[in-house]
């Protein structure tokens, strides 16, 4: 008990603290408030607008078919199985090498950040002519040349999230710190760089499903009928139901990442991270004497 | 030899230590003696360490202290196994360690920056070490919460490092190092990120700590007083090499070179006469001798300390006071000497006589033997 009370303690001045920063910030606020709504409005209805207009369409008939129709559930569990590909393949690929070029080579990062951008320069279309020219045809007839190709449209994403993780901590006290305790490379990375950048991975995580359930060009010209493929071609036999069922991806990809977000900004503070969002992880508290 | 080789013919040697200073622990145990012998590593052109040779004794707290950039990190990075050197070798024990990787190598480690584990509280990330060395988890627990207890922070064993000031951290960090019972413990300016008053109330901390688990100690700093307080010799370093290991009391009375004399302390530099065949020196009227080891021919400084020169008022004196220090029991009085040199003398505060800025005063030199170093432009 005498143990805890320190901790409560802790706890209830960070609080205290908190509400004494926003209090300033509030009042700043209020002078602005009517350019906040306006703001606010046009941006709901830029984003609202076409939902709406799709939901009229759609009508409620639309939901009801949605689910058995053929090719929804194969397309789906297509989607998702591509994107847990792309996930592990990714993050296994990215996270060792950029926590050694932050160890070892720091002056690659420049080199490493170039070339993690070129996927978003190059228009996926030709990227995917240019695999499909050298595919050996047994990966061509395979989800997994898609998936790996996703891998590829992921790295820019990937290696900023990680990259943001890995400048947030300190890796190298942290990993000499390790070191000196004994922990070998493995043990290191994986009970103590993994678990403070747990905030920049689950934002990479976010960032490849998002990309994986969206991406058509090249699912498309991959001959892979994933579940955004499926809503164009649905498109030509019914279009009421497909767009119900681009409302349905819009609306699971939405609860998914709310979800996650929700979780990793609970983890991220207890150890005393900031909030989670997509792009950014809010860097640590300064820790004063 | 290899390094694998090397790594496997210390094994046995490190497990008996390991042994042994478990079967010790609960009293003060026998350190473990280190040498540095002539360590070279080079950045490219430069030489962050020039031939470096150093003996510990065990138990032995040595700091070593100089300027930033004069390879005392270096040192210390190659005794803690990050860093390697281009040449030389590291003895622990007796034996050479150059290929046994930082994890085997048994010291625990305090670092300049926060290095605990963010996710880990106070009570897991002293008992990490035990759990790299599979100790039982009753074990390894109990042995974190006497460690903590011992720095003074068993009521936050359960805090995360963010719920810890810097100097609480520092002290779970001193624990953590201590935890795995190394055979030589490292610090790397573990308080130089603290405020003053925290690292005066630390550094009395780990002194006490160290003398009490006997653990050899080195201690790499770039503060002189933190070095003179706490070691039992400090190693003075410039660009690569020791200038001078020795007590702080002989460091600061009979420094070996003018770099070891004016980076240790406060000196005063003269222009004096130096006599044919370099035994006596004659500077500011009077002739002193002069400490072996100094320049025997040619325009020389004498290094004096502003509390073994004398200063009182005196009409047509051979200087004018420009300034005056209070610094509690003595008075640090600066006096422009004819010929345009600055000098500080201490006084004791009580009873020196009144000397405002623009007093005429008369600066001497007790007969004492001095120090000589070529003249500087």
């Amino acid at each position: 008990m005498a143990t805890l009370t320190p901790a409560a303690a802790g706890h209830t001045t960070s609080e205290a603290d908190n509400s004494k920063k926003r209090r300033p910030a509030a009042a700043r606020r209020q002078g602005s408030g009517a350019w906040r709504w306006v703001v606010l409005l046009i941006a709901g209805l830029y984003f609202l607008l076409p939902l709406y207009a799709a939901l009229r369409f759609a009508g409620l008939s639309g939901f009801g078919d949605v689910f058995t129709t053929p090719g929804f559930g194969s397309s789906l569990w297509l989607s998702i199985r591509l994107a847990a590909v792309t996930w592990v393949i990714t993050l296994a690929l990215m996270i060792p090498t950029t926590v050694y070029v932050h160890l070892r080579m720091p002056r690659m990062r420049r080199l490493l950040e170039g070339v993690t951008i070129l996927p978003i320069v190059i228009p996926p279309v030709v990227l995917i002519i240019g695999v499909l020219q050298v595919a050996p045809l047994a990966l061509r007839a395979s989800m997994w040349l898609l998936g790996l190709e996703y891998v590829i449209l992921a790295l820019p994403f990937a290696y900023r999230a990680i990259d943001a993780g890995l400048r947030a901590i300190d890796v190298k006290t942290l990993t000499d710190a390790a070191g000196s305790l004994g922990a070998g490379w493995f043990v290191t990375i994986w009970r103590v760089i993994l678990p403070n950048m747990r905030t920049a991975v689950l934002s990479a995580t976010i960032l490849i499903v998002a990309l994986v359930l969206g991406e058509f060009t090249m699912a498309s010209l991959d001959l892979q009928q994933t579940f955004p493929v499926w809503i164009v071609l649905f498109d030509q036999e019914n279009a009421q139901i497909s767009v119900a069922a681009s409302i349905f991806a819009l609306f699971v990809t939405w609860i998914f990442l709310m979800l996650i977000t929700v979780i990793a900004t609970r983890q991220s503070r207890r150890s005393g991270g900031g909030e989670v969002t997509l792009f950014t992880v809010a860097p640590r508290e300064t820790i004063g004497n | 030899m290899t390094a694998k080789a090397n790594e496997k013919a210390n094994e046995p040697e490190t497990t008996a230590v390991v042994h042994a200073s478990r079967a010790a622990a609960s009293g003060p145990r026998e350190g473990t003696p280190v040498s540095l012998r002539n360590l070279t590593r080079a950045f490219g052109a430069t030489k962050a360490l020039d031939g470096m040779s150093l003996d510990i004794a065990p138990g032995e707290l040595v700091a070593l202290l100089g300027p930033s950039g004069c390879g005392k990190t270096t040192a210390l990075r190659i005794v803690a196994g990050f860093e390697f050197a281009d040449s030389g070798e590291v003895l622990v024990g007796g034996s050479d360690v150059s290929g046994v990787p930082a994890s085997r190598r048994d010291m625990g480690m305090v670092f300049q920056s926060y290095s605990l584990f963010p996710n880990m509280n106070a009570l897991d990330n002293v008992a990490f070490g035990l759990r790299m060395r599979k100790t039982a988890a009753t074990r390894r627990r109990q042995r974190a919460a006497e460690l903590l207890d011992m720095v003074g922070l068993a009521p936050q064993a359960k805090q995360f490092p963010h719920q810890l000031s810097g100097g609480q951290q520092q002290r779970v960090a001193l624990a953590r190092a201590l935890a795995i019972e190394p055979r030589v413990l490292l610090l790397d300016e573990p308080l130089s990120a603290l405020d003053a008053k925290v690292r005066l109330q630390l550094r009395e901390q780990i002194r006490s700590l160290q003398q009490r688990l006997g653990t050899t100690t080195i201690f790499v700093t770039h503060d002189q007083e933190e070095a003179l307080s706490m070691a039992d010799r400090v190693g003075v370093m410039r660009s690569g090499k020791l200038e001078q290991v020795a007590e702080p009391s002989e460091l600061y009375h009979r420094p070996a070179t003018a770099f070891v004399a004016e980076f240790v302390g406060t000196m005063n530099r003269l222009p004096g006469d130096l006599a044919a065949g370099g035994g006596t020196v004659t500077v500011l009227g009077s002739t002193v001798p002069v400490h072996d080891g100094g320049p025997t021919s040619g325009p020389v400084d004498v290094l004096v300390r502003p509390e073994a020169m004398t200063v009182a008022p005196a009409e047509g004196g051979n200087g004018i006071v420009t300034g005056r220090t209070f610094l509690g029991g003595t008075t640090r009085v600066a006096v422009l000497l004819s010929g345009d040199t600055e000098v500080r003398v201490d006084v004791p505060s009580g009873t020196a006589p009144p000397m405002l800025p623009g007093t005429a005063v008369q600066v001497g030199l007790p007969a004492a033997p001095v120090l000589a170093a070529p003249r500087e432009p």
